[in-house]
């Protein structure tokens, strides 16, 4: 009863704060440069939020979840540009392959731990670049022409229901497997849990969603070039996590919106867009090791009072 | 009785250190059996191997007419086996319901399908993983604890909820790794109460290691003893305490210290 109420709430604050903006932008109050930075903040909490279930929820030190997000962004270009695909089903296509892709990354490379798994994932992205740099078909180097589609419905239906069943995934029994894995690996198998099979499929799901991010993307920015997927934008993902706090959903979301304005201002200056990058990440490193939230949600913050009730 | 678990000639070696050698032991339904032996015997090895954490590099060891030796430890536990550990090992950063809920994993089926879309089935699942852990949770008298953080459980009751965890897991045999290390004499006592009960309860075969002898004693039907990886006596208490053998390897063991 409480949970769905609490449910709903969510649901109702997000179609007001939908409502709102779409409004404002069908008025023609919201210029292009606004449009651009909303959309492009709900791209980076898909991103960041995606990976959230892989590093914060899973524990599995992951760091190229650029390449899904160029898997999601091509495949959707292809659907959409090559072949003619209306743009949701381009999206759904770039999610399903970006899946895929996860699969196929995940399956060898999740047997590995820590800095190898680490050392593994940003390999496979920058594969998956060079293999998107060397195919003409899709540019090569000069990139790929794609026309702009991605709105704001888009980007926040897109946002909505990453979050959604991410947050779904995590608050069930498969969730707790993973956080168990995160916690100790060992127990977590002596307790019947398969391991594997959860750490790929927090990837998978993970991957899927990086795929969604990548779909939105390439229709919003009328270009895509192998460039723009390197390990530079992995490490910009993965600050997301780790500034959110890793473990918390709510986190990965604030610190997605802060960066996004932080990066936003700073455009003209791209040089110091990356010291300021760098000097947030010391900062945490030495005042918040454990990020913002920590691995607390936001909505922990108002339930102080419940907690103290029920202590014994 | 029948014989529930045997364990033929098994061994492990670790380089060029034989950890564990030529072990062989049976436990029929229903017993209650001490694993027993000074430090650095074996004993923690012999469970890491009959859960699968480590694969013996010798010898069989059947649970229920099947041979397990070498298999995924979560296969392990699916097929009735689980465990604690010495050095305990609770999910810290989850709350002391949700640590029992995680063993109580496989017993439930509502997929990962059901629970992304909130199907009827994942509802119905939850509920049922709730109620079963809260019950766990009774027995062990950590209900009033069920919302805290593992990790801030004082360290008798999270020892009491390692066992708790390890029940959830609905197994047949249940491997104990020093229960009641750390604890005084009244929670070693309680605890040997509640380790009584939930045998009869739930018709458990258990697997006792402990240092303390005369508790191993008191409640245990059959002893085996390690000392440097091997098997040096078994037999009732009785026999166990007056063996030569157990004496001096003990003996030794208060000279080393
Ligand atoms: N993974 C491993 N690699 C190498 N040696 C190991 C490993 N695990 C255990 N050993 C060795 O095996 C021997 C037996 O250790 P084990 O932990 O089984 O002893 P124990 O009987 O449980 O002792 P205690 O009473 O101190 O818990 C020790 O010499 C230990 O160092
Ligand atoms: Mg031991």
């Amino acid at each position: 009863m409480k949970k769905s109420k609490v449910f709903w709430g969510y649901a109702i604050i997000a179609l007001v704060l939908y409502a709102v903006v779409q409004t404002l932008i069908s008025f023609g109050m919201v210029n292009t440069h606004y449009q651009n930075m909303l959309i492009t903040m709900c791209i980076n909490v898909m991103l960041a939020v995606s990976l959230h279930l892989v590093i914060g929820v899973t524990g599995q030190f992951s760091i190229g979840h650029a390449g899904f997000l160029a898997v999601g962004a091509y495949i959707s270009a292809i659907c959409t540009m090559k072949l003619g695909m209306p743009f949701s089903m381009a999206i759904l296509a770039g999610a399903v392959v970006a899946m895929l892709a996860g699969l196929l990354v995940g399956i060898p490379s999740l047997r590995l731990r820590g800095d190898y798994l680490a050392i593994a994932t940003l390999g496979f992205a920058e594969i998956i670049r060079i293999v998107f740099l060397n195919i003409d078909y899709v540019g090569g180097a000069a990139g790929m022409q794609v026309t702009h589609q991605s709105t704001w419905t888009y980007a926040f239906v897109g946002t909505a229901i990453t979050i959604l069943i991410i947050s779904n995934f995590t608050n069930s029994r498969h969730g707790r497997a993973c956080i168990a894995i995160r916690e100790d690996e060992i127990a977590a198998d002596a307790m019947g849990i398969n391991t594997t099979y959860y750490k790929v499929a927090a990837f998978a799901v993970g991957s899927f969603f990086a795929g969604v991010a990548g779909a939105i993307y390439a229709h919003n920015f009328y270009i895509i070039q192998p460039t723009a997927f390197g390990f530079l934008k992995s490490f910009d993902i993965l600050i997301l996590v780790v500034l959110g706090g890793l473990g918390s959903l709510s986190g990965a979301v604030l610190a997605a919106i802060f960066l996004t304005f932080v990066s936003t201002y700073l455009q003209a200056f791209p040089e110091t867009r990356m010291i300021i990058y760098s000097l947030v990440l010391i900062l945490v490193m030495l005042y918040r090791p454990t990020g913002l939230l920590g691995t607390k949600e936001i909505t922990d913050l108002f339930k102080f009072r419940k907690k103290g009730g029920t202590k014994v | 009785m029948s014989t529930l678990l045997k364990v033929d000639s098994l061994g492990i070696q670790f380089g060029g250190l034989k950890a564990v050698q030529n072990v062989n032991m049976y436990m029929e339904n229903g017993e209650l059996i001490g694993l027993i032996g000074p430090n650095g015997a074996g004993k923690t090895t012999t469970f890491n191997m009959l859960t699968g954490v480590y694969a013996p590099t010798e010898g069989t060891i059947t649970f229920a007419g099947k041979q397990i030796q070498g298999l995924d430890p979560y296969k392990v536990t699916r097929g009735g086996i689980s465990r604690t550990f010495q050095n305990i090992r609770l999910f810290k950063e989850l709350s002391v319901l949700d640590n029992v809920k995680v063993a109580n994993h496989s017993l439930a089926n509502h997929n990962i399908l059901s629970s992304i879309f909130r199907l009827p089935k994942h509802f119905s699942g939850e509920a049922k993983m709730e109620e079963e852990s809260l019950a766990f949770l009774k027995i062990f008298g950590l209900d009033v604890y069920k919302d805290e953080l593992s990790k801030n459980l004082p360290y008798g009751m999270q020892r009491r909820l390692e066992i708790a965890r390890a029940l959830a897991a609905g197994p047949k045999l249940l491997l104990l790794d020093e229960p009641a290390a750390g604890m005084n004499p009244q929670e070693t006592k309680e605890l040997m109460d509640l380790i009584a009960f939930i045998r009869k309860e739930f018709d458990l075969t258990i697997l006792l290691i402990e240092h303390d002898m005369n508790l191993v004693m008191g409640i245990c039907e059959r002893i085996y003893v390690l000392d440097h990886g091997q098997l040096i006596a078994e037999g009732t208490p009785a026999e166990i305490r007056s063996n030569p053998k157990v004496i001096e390897a003990y003996l030794g063991e208060e000279v080393a210290d």
